[in-house]
């Protein structure tokens, strides 16, 4: 109350401080972030764009602008094209069956009273259980003699099958393995969709005479999951153009596996050609940095707190 | 009761559980054998029988192979020092820059706002080859704190705290102050422990992240005594490579076990936490 009576001047003058003390305890509580930020972020960001444009090599004395040159060579080199194709191909039979089967899943164990949650803990098993000590777990249980995948092909009658040798093999061999990695992850986002779908939807849907399985699922549940659909799918894809673990255990890029990350991590952190890496760097950041745009558009709804 | 009307209920029960096993044995195989391997003879490894129980039970000799050829308890440690020291600091940075951004009027907040969700759209590998130029610079490879530096900012823990921060009460805030509250004691007595479920879905959901990573380690790092879990099994893998499955397979079921078993101890915890991210 006594605010109002006292002179505009004086007031204004005591707002503005107070405006000061205020920005000033706001900028003490995020400095330790905004200056990590600089630190971890921007200057890097920079660093990465600068670095780009010359031929950087690490430890070199001399180093010179190149201009574009760095991408050109990218796009001509062979092993960079291979890395390229391959994320593709693995990205290519990754999303399909990482979302459509844990649709397939999610809606089966929603259906399940019981043993819901069951198959929910077997189903997100491989999403916490360490990737790399799984993918060598899979190199054995692919093995051509020791492993029980190709014991039981051969009972079948089926050839030695060299999963992780055979070239037209591999790539769909390492997405099959990221599919097992995902699907759980994926089976719980649509199981939560699933849930948030009112139940009056599927009684009108009934009533407008869509009782058939199939014609419930066209009339109201595929359309009701749309968002999670979309939402799993660009995950997915995010997560497949990121696949490094299982390359690096099982292949090593050898016999033509490089995918992109790997191929950036050989140049790098083993060849340490720094410019070059870090135009291979900026091309796989324009494939997922679209993604992750999106992405990040639509956390806001999904992070319910 | 009437069952919820699902699109799929024309299948028979039996029908989609034979689904959704099939399913999950493809999902258990490697658990299974993993398992199975580690607890197998040499002889009975080479003959791949299929027969769960192993004829002769060769745990301690496998695992004990496991824990002479490479340092197991050691990798752990390392992942535990890692991950823990990841986790707090992220908490210590975190907490107060989202309660600034969420209920502290200050010039460039909105700035500030915008190049966290910015920053939320880079991932981790664009930025890891400057930050490795910079660590060997100051000669700071091969020590943990260049394991845990890049993760010490995580800006997906100030736009989930700050969303979950905004919506505490204004008016409990100001009574505090008269009261005679600190600021620092307003964020970290009052509005932080509010938001509990949220912190420790994040402590949940960095902890595993960190505990599985092994892009980065695996280019700071070169020292087997400083690898953490995934970098020490790539060891294990490249050093024993075709010769010892069983303790192999044993290491794989250390290595893996911290995880899985608080998984099945903190269902609702980790399904939570890893997924309400959607960012892995």
């Amino acid at each position: 109350m006594s605010a109002i009576s006292l002179p505009t001047d004086i007031s204004r003058r005591r707002d503005r401080r107070r405006g000061y003390a205020e920005s000033l305890k706001g900028w003490t509580f995020v400095s330790p972030a905004a200056l990590l930020l600089m630190l971890i972020y921007l200057v890097p960001l920079a660093m990465l764009l600068a670095l780009s444009v010359t031929d950087y090599q690490l430890g070199a004395v001399v180093t010179g602008f190149v201009g574009l040159d760095n991408f050109e060579r990218a796009f001509a080199d062979p092993v960079f094209q291979r890395a390229f194709s391959n994320t593709l191909l693995y990205v290519a039979i990754v999303i399909p069956f990482g979302v459509g089967l844990a649709l397939v899943i999610a809606i089966l164990i929603h259906q399940r009273r019981r043993t819901r949650s069951l198959y929910e803990i077997i189903y997100f098993l491989p999403v916490t259980a360490t990737l790399v000590a799984m993918a060598t777990v899979w190199q054995f249980i692919l093995h051509p003699r020791l492993g029980p995948v190709n014991k039981l092909l051969q009972t079948l009658g089926l050839p030695e099958t060299h999963f992780l040798s055979d070239p037209a093999l591999i790539v769909p061999t390492l997405a099959a393995i990221g599919v097992w990695q995902v699907v759980g992850f994926n089976v719980i986002l649509f199981l939560a969709g699933l849930t948030a779908i009112p139940r009056e939807l599927y009684d009108a849907a009934r009533v407008d005479g869509a009782s058939a399985p199939l014609d419930r699922f066209l009339t109201v549940t595929w359309p009701q999951l749309g968002p999670t659909t979309m939402f799993v799918t660009v995950t997915t894809s995010i997560t497949a153009f990121k696949v490094f673990e299982t390359v690096a255990v099982l292949t090593k890029g050898q016999r033509g596996t490089e995918v992109l990350l790997y191929a950036i991590y050989l140049e790098g952190f083993q060849y340490f050609e720094m410019g070059y890496a870090a135009a291979l760097t900026l091309v796989f950041m324009t494939f997922v940095l679209l993604l992750s745009v999106w992405q990040t558009f639509h956390l806001d709804r999904r992070v319910h707190y | 009761m009437r069952k919820f009307p699902s699109p799929l209920a024309g299948l028979t029960p039996l029908l989609s559980h034979l689904v959704l096993l099939i399913g999950a044995a493809f999902i258990l195989l490697p658990f299974f054998w993993m398992v199975l391997t580690s607890i197998r003879s040499p002889s009975e490894i080479f003959s791949v029988s299929f027969w769960p129980i192993p004829r002769e039970f060769y745990g301690w000799e496998n695992y004990g192979e496991a824990f002479g050829m490479v340092p197991l308890l050691r990798f752990m440690l390392n992942g535990v020092i890692v991950c823990l020291g990841i986790l707090v600091v992220q908490l210590l940075v975190a907490v107060p820059a989202a309660y600034a951004l969420a209920k502290l009027p200050f010039a460039g907040r909105r700035l500030l706002f915008a190049l966290v969700v910015g920053a939320l759209c880079v991932p981790m590998q664009v930025l890891a080859l400057p930050l490795f130029m910079g660590l060997a610079e100051f000669n700071l490879l091969n020590t943990y704190f260049a394991m845990m530096l890049p993760f010490f900012l995580s800006v997906f823990a100030i736009f989930l705290f700050r969303q979950t921060f905004k919506s505490y009460p204004d008016e409990i805030i100001q009574a505090a102050r008269l009261d005679g509250f600190t600021e620092l004691e307003i964020c970290w007595r009052l509005v932080a422990p509010s938001a509990l479920p949220a912190i420790s879905a994040f402590a949940v959901f960095s902890l595993v992240a960190h505990w599985n990573d092994l892009y980065w380690p695996m280019i700071v790092v070169s020292d087997t005594k400083l690898a953490p879990p995934p970098l020490g099994m790539l060891f294990f893998t490249n050093a024993e490579a075709g010769s010892n499955y069983g303790a192999l397979m044993a290491g794989a079921t250390v290595l893996t076990a911290p995880l899985v078993v608080a998984f099945l101890f903190a269902r609702r915890q980790f399904i939570q936490g890893i997924t309400m991210t959607g960012v892995k």
